[in-house]
């Protein structure tokens, strides 16, 4: 019980929890875009593959930090515009064109890299984002380290999730987006464009993605690995569906999954004795299993997801 | 020809031609609309009514021809094709028979999509006073916050109207808009046309119901096979030779015999069953089917009926009460039971329901009867007596068809029914449900399904036809069933029964 | 004049192929921005590949060895989008398949050869096969999407099975990598040819692409696989068993992928080690799209992508041009095929666009 105190009651936990959701917050609200306007986007993992890559090569090439980020949220675009080429405009398998985006990424990703650095023994590693020191914010007792020695990309990540809710709830554009994915039909008859809303919706949430990878080799860690990312985009698409496809909510199932997964951590150090290190590994990916079941009936699916819609189609 | 009268004429189509492959949909159509008129657009299934309007609209690109319509001062200006935000923004408005709205957002939200710049700001309070202006002028009442998937029919379909009122439409094409309505509900949207009307707003107006047109329009159009086949002022209109117009021969009306009603075969008692995806609620229904009788269901879609189609069909099991067939209650959603107890389904959606498109002719034909001796030994498909039953078939209904390997999708509307009907009257079933057996069918293929299910009765079964068609219940029904709300009153026998009692019954009033 | 889409009345198996062959094609040219991006010569390459995957008898019998689990691995992944189940866990799936073969074949029995290749077999396919109907299951009773779950479930087996190599199958007898206790060498699949890789493998797979191809063709449960994947609704209307065909497809399924485990550990590694499967889960998915998901098209997708994986190992000690070259083309392959797909649906037409009249 003391245990559970000591755990739950120190600010080093939730900021390690905070951390571990950044990525997933950004591929939650990158999916949830797409997702709104119709479109499965299963080329988040090797989004984020991409990401991680291309924004840390960038960064060791010299572009600097936030132009790692620019050139990251770049990739991540590219790759979403051709999943959007091939699924809004050709009207092809949403999930088959998100795996070969997958494959394409991550492969594109390692035969780059290797490529590029063709010696290496170790992975080299750059001068990753800092932790924030806001004076007065950042010295607050327990809101300081938990929230204001966060990275900026943590900040950025947060920041997004307002826009991404205001956009969608407060402008017209946003109600287009939701209007796509629920009866493409309905938009086209008042003279928007369905494929435009979507492949818009596709190659934003894609940049968003990316910057999902991204934020675990210029954050998080400092070098890039292979097999880094390790499944965090499937469970961003399992999250989104728990999420209800609302930005608050993906804040909220993103955090829950953070805080879980720093316990998981913890929770190793203190009985990782006993119990096999990969027991505790594997709790995340069960984790979001279990929500993902718990949910799926009474989920409120966008009700174009994966149709397609051609121009002057009925219903 | 005066200024005055050209300036009245707020749009024209001229030369329209369209074709899909080597179906020509619309061939060298002319048409001219004034303002404050209301021209009905008339002709059966498939006559192209609906093509040309989208084309108008901009959802098609015509082949050939133009559209002009006329600007604020009254010039005729050409139309830009393929757009509906160029329609619109001419000020031509839509109210589609398939409603086009976005059924997670509120009216208001609906009325508003696409009417703003895509990243403005703040116009919500401005759009709602408008919007409730123009209903307080059109009487076209409904909760604008309200998300539409919770509205009524009659209720989205008004916000279909409103969306192209608020866009200050000068011409409003409604394609089929009764079909969802109850009588007295259609003749309230007729007393809302006629105020617009008034008002200055040119209507066209699609259906191929002749009653309302006669009962709305100035003036009638008439297409058939893509063609004018006449135009006229509705105050001369003779109903006969519209009628002939629009199916270009008599067709023999189909007749029936009085009915000898048998045993009882079927028996819903006190079912009851809750709503579900895509379908209303059914509250304590009772009625039986016997042997002989053809029963017709009449109602509003969306009342209840597809509750009792999914009971006879074996899709669900009622969640109160007892569905018996022969005697038997029905405990399992099973269909291949019901088809082995010689029950025959016509689902109401052809397409999604009835056929495997990408399967041939052949396999969509014995499809329920696949695990059957006739077709199978010891798991394998004797693909020989597959083709031989489907080619008697092709025969014997005439289903137009490339052959019985072609695949399914390349059928039209009405050859798929005919598939249909030779799959389930193949084996001579007892009990027949017949869901809106002739939508979408041109008056010929109409006919035959008719002279079909009749000859079923005839032969002893018990038929339960759904349809929104009055027309078709009448000239099928022995008896009347009408649904409203999930409830299922008996109008009785359909001799000496009148629509203006059926209406009431379909609104939720007592007879 | 102008540019039409029309849709394609019907595809001719002659166009299916050509479009399979035309996606492979493709995405070999298109791999030349790559190699010239590592400062290598794009023919060079094709044929330090080609050299790599046939150039030698040891050469085929590496790539028809490492076609063997692709061939296994596609028709799952065939069978299973036939009937629009989504199983991307052929991964998970082909592992636990592998553990069940060491399970039952290391001494936990002792059957002579003649049943003890059975038994592991059957061992492997009902681990797999239950792998794939556990998602199944969720997805009928829970509605969840059965795409995130396998893959999920993917990353779980693997873990799961490190955790027993490290744990209660160790070999005592390993140094360094931990691996399981091995088979007993009655369980192990015997070589084709001496001295070659090659093994019995080879042959299970080509005998359950035939099985496949007759399943689908020929029975009754290929014709309801078929209603069930083209028109989910319909086949429930004309009373199929959805549900009960669907765990079929899911047993099969998983269980060919089980299959292809127990043909990596019985006839190539003779242990389990977490590293038995290079990705041959994904790849099969790749695999079952080139040969547009006919079964005995995957017999020769599965050399295809086999051939390119063999033959980029070889090209790349020559050139120093990294072997991830082999995961481009495959990956480009199912985006090509996939684009292909869309020429097998609609057709395009030149037409003669009339001018619209003038003005009246």
């Amino acid at each position: 019980m003391d245990v559970l105190i000591d755990i739950f009651g120190s600010a080093n936990f939730w900021a390690a929890a905070i951390r571990i959701a950044t990525p997933l917050i950004f591929g939650v609200l990158g999916a949830l875009v797409c997702e709104r306007a119709g479109v499965l986007n299963l080329g988040i993992e090797g989004i984020f593959v991409a990401g991680a890559m291309a924004g840390w090569l960038a960064v060791y090439l010299g572009l600097g930090l936030w132009g790692g980020v620019l050139v990251a949220m770049l990739t991540g675009a590219v790759f979403g515009l051709l999943h959007a080429m091939l699924t809004v405009v050709l009207g092809l398998s949403q999930h088959v064109s998100g795996i070969g985006i997958t494959l394409l990424a991550t492969s594109l990703s390692y035969f780059t890299y290797r490529t590029a650095l063709p010696d290496v023994t170790s992975p080299p590693r750059i001068v990753p984002f800092q932790a924030l020191n806001i004076p007065g914010l950042s010295d607050l007792p327990f809101i300081g380290p938990v929230l204001f020695q966060q990275t900026p990309l943590t900040m950025l990540a947060l920041a997004f999730v307002v826009v991404v809710a205001f956009v969608l709830y407060r402008t017209p554009l946003g109600l287009a987006i939701r209007a796509v994915g629920d009866n493409p039909a309905s938009v086209e008859a008042q003279g928007l464009s369905v494929q435009g809303l979507r492949i818009g919706a596709v190659v934003a949430g894609s940049a968003l993605m990316a910057l999902g990878g991204a934020f675990l080799t210029m954050s998080a860690f400092d070098a890039f690995f292979f097999g880094m990312v390790n499944g965090r985009g499937w469970i961003c698409i399992a999250l989104v569906v728990f999420a209800s496809w609302q930005p608050g909510k993906a804040l909220l199932g993103a955090l829950l999954f953070g805080a879980f997964d720093a316990f998981q951590i913890r929770l190793q150090a203190e009985i990782g004795q006993v119990v096999p290190g990969q027991v505790f590994l594997m709790l995340p990916y069960l984790l979001s299993i279990v929500a993902l079941v718990l949910v799926a009936r009474r989920a409120d699916y966008p009700r174009a997801l994966l149709q397609p819609w051609f121009k002057g189609q009925r219903h | 020809m005066s200024i005055a009268a050209t300036n009245s004429v707020v749009l024209s189509l001229e030369g329209i031609t369209k074709r899909f492959g080597a179906l020509v949909a619309n061939d060298n159509l002319e048409l001219v609309l004034k303002r404050g008129e209301i021209l009905a657009l008339l002709g059966e299934n498939g006559a192209g009514k609906t093509t040309l309007m989208n084309i108008l609209f901009g959802h098609y690109v015509q082949d050939e021809g133009v559209v002009r319509i006329a600007t604020a001062d009254g010039v005729l200006q050409t139309l830009p094709p393929g757009s509906p935000g160029a329609a619109l923004a001419s000020g031509i408005g839509m109210v589609h028979q398939h409603f086009a709205l976005a059924e997670n957002l509120s009216g208001l939200d609906n009325i508003r999509l696409g009417t703003e710049g895509l990243l403005a700001l703040g116009g919500g309070s401005a759009a709602r006073k408008k919007v409730q202006q123009i209903i307080a002028e059109s009487g076209l009442e409904v909760d604008l916050d309200r998300k539409v998937a919770a509205l009524t029919v009659g209720e989205k379909q008004r916000v279909e109207i409103l969306k192209a009122l608020y866009r200050n439409v000068r011409v409003l094409i409604l394609d089929e808009p009764t079909a969802v309505l109850t009588p007295q509900e259609a003749d309230g949207l007729f007393t809302v046309l006629r105020r617009l009307a008034a008002n200055g707003l040119g209507v066209i107006f699609i259906s191929h119901k002749l009653g309302e047109v006669l009962a709305v329009s100035h003036r009638i159009l008439v297409l058939r096979g893509g063609r004018k086949a006449g135009e006229l002022v509705t105050a001369n209109a003779d109903r006969r030779a519209i009628a002939d117009l629009m199916v270009g021969k008599s067709v023999a009306a189909v007749t029936r015999t009085a009915p000898v009603p048998g045993k009882v075969l079927a028996e819903f008692e006190a079912v009851s069953l809750k709503a579900g995806p895509g379908r209303a609620r059914l509250d304590a229904a009772s009625f039986t089917l016997r042997a002989g009788e053809i029963v017709g269901v009449a109602g509003v879609s969306g009342n209840g009926q597809a509750a009792i189609a999914a009971l006879l069909s074996g899709l669900a099991v009622p969640d109160s009460g007892e569905v018996r067939i022969y005697d038997t209650p029905i405990t399992k959603a099973d269909p291949r039971a019901l088809v082995g107890m010689g029950v025959a389904r016509m689902p109401e959606d052809r397409q999604h329901d009835g056929v495997v498109g990408t399967m041939s002719v052949a396999d969509n034909i014995a499809i329920e009867d696949v695990r059957s001796k006739d077709f199978a030994r010891m798991g394998m498909i004797d693909r020989k007596a597959m083709r031989a039953r489907a080619d008697a078939a092709i025969k014997a209904y005439d289903i137009r068809c490339p052959g019985p390997d072609a695949e399914a999708r390349l059928l039209s509307g009405g050859n798929v029914q005919k598939l249909i009907l030779a799959r389930v009257l193949e084996r001579s079933p007892r009990i027949i449900l017949a869901n809106q057996p002739t939508r979408g069918l041109d008056v010929g293929a109409q006919s035959e399904v008719h002279r079909r299910i009749i000859a079923a009765r005839d032969r002893g079964a018990a038929v339960l036809v759904i349809s929104e068609d009055l027309d078709e219940l009448f000239a099928l029904a022995d008896r009347f069933l009408v649904v409203h709300a999930g409830a299922v009153s008996d109008a009785g026998a359909s001799e000496g029964l009148d629509r203006g009692t059926v209406g009431l019954l379909m609104a939720g009033h007592a007879a | 004049m102008s540019l039409r889409l029309e849709p394609r009345a019907d595809a001719s198996v002659t166009l299916k192929i050509l479009v399979s062959f035309g996606a492979a094609l493709a995405a070999l040219v298109l791999v030349a921005i790559p190699v010239l991006f590592a400062g290598g010569s794009p023919l060079t390459a094709y044929g330090l590949i080609v050299q790599g995957a046939f150039g030698s008898m040891f050469a085929l019998s590496e790539t028809l060895n490492r076609a063997t689990p692709l061939i296994l691995t596609g028709l799952a992944a065939a069978i299973a989008f036939r009937a629009r189940l989504w199983n991307i866990g052929a991964e998970g799936q082909l592992y636990i398949g592998a553990l069940a073969a060491v399970l039952v074949g290391s001494g936990l029995l002792h059957l002579p050869p003649l049943l003890m290749i059975p038994t592991v077999m059957l061992a492997g396919f009902i681990a797999g096969g239950l792998m794939m109907v556990i998602p199944t299951v969720l997805k009928q009773r829970f509605g969840a999407d059965e795409v995130v779950i396998t893959l999920l479930l993917n990353f779980v087996v693997i873990l799961f099975v490190q955790m027993l190599i490290e744990g209660p199958l160790k070999d005592p007898l390993s140094m360094g990598w931990p691996q399981s206790v091995p088979l007993l060498a009655e369980a192990k699949f015997a070589k084709l040819v001496p001295r070659l890789r090659m093994h019995w493998g080879l042959i299970m797979g080509v005998a359950a692409a035939i099985f496949l191809w007759v399943v689908v063709r020929k029975t009754v449960l290929g014709f309801e696989i078929k209603a069930v994947g083209e028109n989910r609704a319909a086949a429930r209307f004309a009373g199929i068993p959805v549900d009960a065909t669907m765990l079929k497809v899911a047993l099969l399924s998983g269980g060919l992928a089980g299959l292809a485990g127990v043909s990596e550990v019985a006839g190539v590694k003779g242990y389990l080690s977490a590293d038995l499967s290079p990705g041959f889960g994904y790849s099969g998915i790749v695999v079952a799209m080139l040969a547009g998901l006919s079964p005995i098209g995957t017999v020769f997708a599965a050399i295809f992508v086999a051939a390119v994986f063999v033959g980029a190992d070889s090209m790349s000690r020559a050139t120093g041009i990294s072997n991830y070259l082999a995961d481009l083309v495959v990956a480009l392959s199912l985006l090509c095929v996939l684009v292909g797909g869309f020429f097998l649906r609609f057709r395009l037409r030149y037409e003669r666009a009339a001018t619209p009249m003038a003005g009246a």
